[in-house]
């Protein structure tokens, strides 16, 4: 799975989620105003059931999840510390 | 048989709803009046619950869990529901606590904590509500203020379920920058554990007031590493209490259609049973097709959280105000059919009415129910 690949399934999952909003890959999703813990937990939950990882406690960090480019990151580094490990 | 007896006597393993529902029947159904009069339930019955592995059994079995599923899990507190909610509620917030330590503790956190939660040494209760903070969790003022290496706490928690019994507490609070969770050993210095008596329903949960003054904590203390985690250590938390509600409503129906079922078949009026009647099968007839349509839709939603699937959030929301409402309306209509013996305390449906009622209450009132479960319609016709 490429990087365009898991950037699209996210902003997808995104744009789902709030259909009256604009995403791009770049955007802070928190800035908009629309995200609550709910929602969070509902993209952790999507995002390591969609990508067959488990993130970590010291991943759940806000940064990680601010825009579809930060959480296709974090779903990398996860996928590759999965096959390292 | 008597509750020294009880205590005495060996309970097999809970596994599945079969086996929850023997032990129901043995170990709570008998007595559950007894205990909502008390307004306490009996040591001897924390015990069986443990012998039984009832408090935790969806820990990993490395902790002493069984690993068991969210499906089967949601049918043993249907089960125990339909014996008694304030047992059910006590496994709730246990399974709140437990549950939060699985998915955000740290390796420490869970060594520390999770076998004794496991085996039901140490009890765990959820401590979100405060006198000026319901529904609008936001609007908490207990405060966890950093200081050396750790926290101060302060503050005071209300209607906590199981507050007079737990050992560990998971407090809610106001951080420097965003809530933060935090678990609190009873036993920490500023600790203080003031019941709450004779309320409506539940009223054997074991409800305490918990002040919280000048408490200190270690930086072990937190769960989630940031306030980014905490909203969602709480959002999980409710979503699983939330869950484990919506079974024991569930479990709610089916006991008032028991009960209904068995009575308007004894009772004759005017020459003939009330089961004869029209409109008392009405009744009856509805419940057996909520309590069908209340299970399948706690199914759906166990089945989407044992699938790590995010639309697990709000099939829970739609199961338990199912439920719950589902559960208060056959409530009514179960002392409705047993007449001045419903109001009585020697029919269990006035327990049942007064406890269904704290079910449209708790982990998200009707209202609130409402407010979000619109939300996602509006969502999704806005696709
Ligand atoms: C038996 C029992 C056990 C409990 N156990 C626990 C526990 O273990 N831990 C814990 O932290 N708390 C516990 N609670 C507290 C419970 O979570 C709260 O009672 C619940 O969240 C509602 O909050 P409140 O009582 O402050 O009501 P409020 O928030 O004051 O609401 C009052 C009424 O207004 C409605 N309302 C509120 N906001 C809106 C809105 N925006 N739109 C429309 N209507 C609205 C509510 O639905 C409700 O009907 C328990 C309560 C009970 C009764």
């Amino acid at each position: 799975m490429t990087d365009t690949t898991i950037t699209a399934e996210i902003l997808a999952f995104v744009k789902g989620r709030f259909p009256q909003a604009e995403f791009s890959a770049a955007d802070d999703i928190f800035s908009i105003g629309y995200v609550n813990s709910l929602f969070a937990m509902e993209l952790v939950m999507f995002i390591e059931k969609a990508f067959a990882i488990t993130i970590p406690n010291d991943e759940l960090r806000i940064d990680n999840f601010r825009t579809a480019a930060a959480m296709t990151d974090l779903v990398t580094r996860q996928r590759s510390a999965v096959l390292v490990g | 048989m008597t509750n020294q007896l009880l205590a005495r006597l060996p309970a097999s393993p809970v596994l599945d709803r079969a086996t929850a529902n023997a032990f129901v029947d043995e170990h709570i159904v008998p007595f559950a009046g007894a205990w909502d009069l008390a307004g306490a339930v009996p040591e001897g019955l924390l015990a069986r619950i443990a012998d039984a592995g009832l408090w935790a059994p969806f820990l990993a079995p490395e902790l002493g869990g069984a690993g068991m599923d969210m499906v089967t899990l949601g049918e043993i507190h249907e089960e125990v529901g339909r014996g008694c909610s304030s047992v059910r509620s006590l496994l709730t917030v246990h399974t709140m606590l437990s549950w939060a330590l699985s998915r955000f503790g740290s390796p420490d956190q869970v060594q520390q904590w999770g076998p004794a939660l496991a085996a039901g040494q140490q009890l765990g209760a959820f401590c979100l509500s405060e006198t000026g903070a319901g529904s609008d969790a936001a609007a908490i003022t207990t405060t966890a203020t950093p200081a050396g290496a750790g926290w101060v706490l302060n503050g005071v928690k209300k209607w906590i379920t199981g507050g007079q019994l737990a050992d560990l507490f998971l407090v809610f609070a106001q951080g420097p920058h965003s809530m933060v969770a935090l678990l609190v050993p009873r036993s920490t210095p500023g600790v203080q554990v003031r019941p709450i008596e004779d309320m409506l329903g539940t009223r054997a949960s074991m409800l305490a007031e918990i002040a919280f003054t000048d408490v200190e904590l270690g930086r072990g203390a937190l769960i989630g590493p940031s306030g980014f985690a905490s909203g969602m250590v709480l959002a999980g938390v409710l979503d699983v209490g939330r869950y484990s509600v919506a079974a024991g409503s569930v479990g709610i129906i089916q006991a008032c259609l028991d009960a209904s079922a068995s009575y308007s078949s004894h009772r004759v009026v005017g020459g003939s049973p009330l089961r004869d009647l029209a409109l008392i099968q009405a009744k009856v007839s509805d419940m057996v097709t909520d309590v069908r349509a209340a299970r399948m839709l706690c199914a759906e939603a166990g089945r989407l959280k044992d699938a790590g699937d995010p639309g697990t959030i709000m099939a829970t929301w739609i199961a338990k105000y199912f439920a719950s409402t589902a559960a208060a309306r056959h409530a009514t209509e179960a002392v409705q059919i047993h007449g001045a013996n419903g109001c009585s305390p020697h029919y269990p449906v006035a327990r049942y009415y007064r406890d269904a009622k704290v079910m449209e209450i708790i982990e998200g009132s009707n209202e609130i129910q409402r407010i979000t479960i619109a939300g996602e319609a509006y969502r999704e016709q806005a696709r």
